[in-house]
């Protein structure tokens, strides 16, 4: 074999670039500590009859929850752009996210939950995958836009109204919440049963 | 570094309340922590970044940086949004690090606000001459810190109308406020600056009662609940950040809306 057909192979093997892959941890990191100082805000003015408990909470108190949030933010944000925008470019999005076709999201949904899906091949999406992960990049869209506009109803007041006011935006930020930490249990579940897919992501085999 | 500052005049009982309220554990050490998260993050990067004190200093940091990237995108032309009477709160909430029976009384007939600092005129003013100031009105959302939000309807004279009256130098950088209770806050001129930053003598077209601030309130729908002062009693225009009562205790400086 020649140099340029090994490094190919090599190419053809990785499943998740140098970049997925960072960017991924990255966002592990600041969502975790978004979530956690998330919980200790929420605790100062609760939206429900219900307060997340402290010991799960980032900050230990208002100011320091505030600290940690508005420091994460910038990770999330400018972290949530570079994959975005690298997604979009280099096709990856495209290639591994679409089509989603409705019929193959029932039936694929349908064998996992029969324990009848394959994971052979880790470089393909299958259509619930797509839908989860086309899902989640959507919501964490939303998390960061609802955010801003929480953050400066004044200097945003065009974004904030687009989300129906600042009171209503705190809901929208609140249930984009709750759908990342809904996707986590899942995403994390599923890594955990799936040993491999946690390797790909973090050696990109 | 902005220091925490002892600061006079406050009532001990008050300052002790206040921290066994605000502060679960009364070890600073502690404050930014949170043991399930912490934990997780722990285990992500492999290494203890969460000791108190480095992060304290790391996070203060990026709370100033955050300062600095507000004042950028603070525009002293964008107006806060504005509502009509149907959409005001009632009853408006009171709010403080103090029950509402603890409010300070000031007696309107004695006052007098002090002006220090960067003015030609510091003459005291007496409330009859500060009401006697040409009257604007705003019915705008206050947002606290915590989240909350409440619509109110404020009336005073534009702050930026009475610093040209006593000649403040607008180039300094900031106006600090003293309040009755001893409560404090720096802000920045271009928020003091801006058309609706207000010296409020009035809720809803009435005399300013004793829970929102009497006798003045300095009212700023471009900037979180706590950097609106009541019981104001004096003013300095500064080149010097003096800091705030909340500021002080890791509460971010510009906190715009």
């Amino acid at each position: 074999m020649t140099a340029e057909t090994i490094s190919l192979n090599s190419a053809e093997r990785t499943i998740h670039p140098v970049w997925v892959r960072v960017c991924h941890w990255i966002n592990a990191v600041a969502i975790l500590v978004m979530i956690g100082s998330g919980w200790q805000i929420y605790d100062a003015s609760p939206l429900f009859p219900f307060t997340f408990p402290s010991q799960f909470a980032l900050g230990n108190w208002l100011a320091g929850s505030l600290l940690w949030h508005f420091a994460a933010m910038w990770a999330l944000a400018i972290n949530g752009i570079v994959y975005v925008m690298l997604g979009l470019v280099t096709g990856r999005f495209r290639s591994k996210l679409l089509p989603i076709y409705p019929a193959q999201v029932f039936a694929d949904a349908k064998a996992a939950l029969t324990y009848k899906l394959s994971h052979d091949d880790l470089s393909h999406y299958n259509a619930v995958q797509k839908v989860l992960y086309v899902g989640i990049i959507l919501t964490g869209i939303v998390i960061v836009l609802s955010g801003l506009s929480i953050w400066k109803p004044v200097q945003f007041q065009e974004l904030t109204a687009l989300f129906g006011g600042y009171d209503t935006a705190r809901y929208v930020h609140f249930f984009a919440m709750s759908a990342i930490v809904a996707f986590l249990v899942v995403h994390v579940s599923l890594a955990l049963i799936v040993p491999k897919s946690l390797r790909a992501m973090v050696t990109g085999r | 570094m902005r220091q925490r500052k002892i600061i006079p005049g406050v009532d001990p009982k008050l300052l002790i309340k206040d921290a066994a309220k605000v502060m679960p554990d009364p070890m600073r050490r502690n404050f930014l922590r949170g043991a399930a998260s912490f934990g997780a993050l722990a285990f992500l990067t492999g290494c203890n970044i969460i000791d108190g004190d480095t992060a304290e200093t790391v996070l203060r940091k990026v709370s100033s940086f955050n300062d600095g990237a507000q004042a950028l995108l603070f525009s002293q032309t964008k107006l806060a949004p504005t509502f009509s009477e149907a959409n005001i709160t009632r009853p408006f909430p009171f709010n403080a690090y103090y029950d509402e029976d603890e409010a300070p009384e000031v007696n309107g007939d004695t006052y007098k606000l002090e002006i220090a600092g960067l003015a030609d005129n510091k003459k005291p003013w007496t409330l009859a001459e500060l009401h006697a100031l040409p009257e604007v009105s705003q019915i705008t959302r206050h947002v606290c810190v915590e989240g909350w939000s409440a619509i109110g309807s404020w009336q005073g004279a534009r702050l930026s109308d009475f610093l040209k009256r006593i000649g403040a130098d607008t180039r300094a950088k900031y106006i600090w406020f003293k309040c009755a209770e001893g409560y404090t806050n720096t802000i920045d001129m271009p928020t003091a600056l801006h058309p609706q930053t207000q010296m409020t003598f009035k809720y809803d077209h009435k005399l300013l009662p004793r829970a929102y601030g009497f006798p003045m309130k300095i009212r700023m729908p471009t900037k979180l609940g706590f950097k609106n002062p009541k019981y104001v009693v004096a003013m300095e225009i500064t080149n010097t950040d003096h800091g705030g009562y909340w500021e002080n205790q890791g509460y971010n400086w510009f906190s715009g809306l």
